[in-house]
């Protein structure tokens, strides 16, 4: 049980005494919430004692009526907003003037009440406003955990950026000190592992950029009638000098023409990072299958690779930001673990779905399913 | 004891680090064991007894390096282990000793940031073993 606390401001004792025995045992429960809510009252004869009240302790839901023998409710309600005080309010009003309404709701007032007012009136409107407040209370939580989620994305992503300098560091360092002879030839190794860290560095921060496009595209996405194929060719075309260095031969099996209402950024962005990894986690002298077909409504793309392959466990967290399956196949492999979360992020937001199936050694397909528009 | 009988097992997931480490920590004369995640480094643990050990704190896990620890000290209470991080205390992880508590718990001997001078590890490394 949780309690919420009124205060009822109005100088008719009738009115303050009649709220205490409507509210005294009255519980508000709501089926998606655990917790019932019970009330506390407490009562103010007039607008200067309120605002005393309101500032010595925390008041939920304050009963207001306008016309008291001080200040008017209304400069109640409009110093509480100054101060920034956001208790819920609800005006008591005998004859109610537009006017007053306007300005009350202006001020932040919550809704009105009408007096002389039935309990049932009364405890109706109480629970409004208590569901009002537990709904508030609700979205500020979830708002706090996005801010959560966000702080951790940093945190991963700084520990991403730092272990590659911590890396180059360590190997200019060596050099510095001349750790293996006064001979270049001797700090190949070292340079090309520089390089490759660089690039990978390179990597991530091409990916980061995708992914703030996403996130700041979402509302701006260019739906054109485009050709799907123009679009895959154009992924197999950048991929293939990756692919020659490690003789890595792409097949592709294709429409002439598959046309539908897409974002081709986005599309070409979930091709490149299939292709991406269907050759960078292929074995030298293997194979890709690219296909996109259609099916039942929908773009059926697959593609299929003869490559290290992954266990059923790392399938399971394979679309989380930042992930990388490590062991000694993949070591070597440079990569930032954010492309399939990328991909993953496009699927969804076109609706679609995804299907991986895959055996260690024996190689991986990922195939993707597009609902055409 | 000498260098060359003491092995010292490395775990840490960047491949780059590790070689580091182990140029280094062979280049004062130890033997090292080297493992590139925590299961790989769970299963040397199952066979082999080092003399001492030195942990990557984010692996497969954000806290591989502790659940590590916590297992290599459940089998080898003797063992000292460094715990090395990537990770500062402005990402979350504080590299407090103060909090005792905490320290019972993780049960490293000693926290590094990664980045240290391969002569202070050295200096690090002989403390622990009180060489
Ligand atoms: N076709 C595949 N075969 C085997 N393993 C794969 C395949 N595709 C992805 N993986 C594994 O999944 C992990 C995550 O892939 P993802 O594309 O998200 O990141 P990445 O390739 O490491 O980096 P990035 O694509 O951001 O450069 C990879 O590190 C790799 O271990
Ligand atoms: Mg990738």
């Amino acid at each position: 049980m949780e309690t919420l606390t009124i205060l009822t401001v109005d100088d008719e004792i009738g009115i303050r005494t009649g709220v205490k025995r409507a509210l005294r045992n009255f519980i508000v429960s709501f089926p998606f919430h655990e917790d019932d809510f019970n009330f506390e009252i407490i009562d103010a004869a007039s607008g200067e004692e309120a605002l005393e009240i309101i500032y010595s302790k925390h008041i939920d839901i304050i009963l207001l009526d306008n016309i008291l023998p001080g200040i008017e409710g209304i400069e109640v309600l409009e110093k509480l907003k100054q101060d920034n005080i956001n208790s819920a309010v609800m005006m008591i009003t005998s004859h109610a003037s537009i006017d007053l309404a306007v300005k009350a709701t202006d001020n932040g007032a919550f809704n009105f009440i009408p007096k002389p007012f039935t309990q049932l009136e009364l405890k109706s409107a109480i629970e409004n406003i208590t569901k009002h407040l537990l709904i508030k209370r609700i979205t500020h939580k979830m708002k706090n955990e996005a801010k959560q989620i966000r702080f951790q994305f940093l945190s991963v992503l700084s520990h991403e950026l730092k272990s590659p300098i911590n890396a180059i560091e360590g190997y200019l360092q060596m050099m510095k000190e001349e750790e293996v002879g006064k001979d270049i030839s001797a700090y190949k190794n070292m340079i090309d592992r520089s390089i490759e860290r660089i690039n990978g560095m390179r990597g991530l921060i091409m990916d980061m950029l995708d992914l703030t496009k996403i996130e700041s595209g979402k509302k701006n996405r260019e739906l054109n009638k485009v050709n799907i194929i123009d679009i895959a060719k154009m992924a197999i075309d950048s991929i293939i000098p990756i692919a020659v260095q490690k003789n890595i031969n792409i097949e592709s099996n294709f429409p002439e023409e598959l046309i539908s209402n897409v974002d081709s950024t986005e599309i070409e962005i979930i091709f490149n990072n299939l292709l991406s990894n269907a050759v960078k986690y292929n074995k030298d002298n293997g194979e890709v299958n690219f296909t996109i077909k259609e099916e039942n409504n929908n773009i059926k793309i697959t593609i299929s690779d003869t490559g290290i392959g992954m266990s059923k466990e790392d399938i399971a967290r394979l679309f989380k930001e930042f992930t990388r399956i490590k062991n000694r196949k993949t070591q070597n492999i440079p990569g930032s673990g954010l492309g399939l979360s990328i991909m993953k992020k496009l699927v969804d937001l076109n609706n679609g779905s995804i299907k991986v199936e895959s055996e260690i050694d024996k190689g991986s397909v990922f195939t993707v399913y597009l609902h055409i528009e | 004891m000498e260098n060359k009988d003491i092995t010292i097992l490395i775990a840490d997931d960047d491949y780059d680090y590790l070689n580091q480490m182990d140029f280094h920590l062979k280049k004062f004369g130890f033997k090292t064991i080297l493992a590139n995640s925590q299961k790989e480094c769970e299963e040397i643990i199952e066979t082999t007894k080092p003399n001492l050990a030195i942990f990557d704190l984010m692996m497969e896990n954000d806290d591989s390096g502790f659940i590590l620890s916590y297992k290599l000290k459940k089998k080898y209470p003797d063992v000292p282990v460094i715990l090395a991080s990537a990770v500062s205390s402005v990402t979350g992880y504080i590299f407090e000793q103060e909090n005792t508590d905490e320290q019972n718990w993780i049960k490293a001997d000693k926290f590094l940031e990664k980045g240290i001078r391969p002569d202070q590890l050295h200096r690090e490394i002989n403390k622990l073993l009180e060489l």
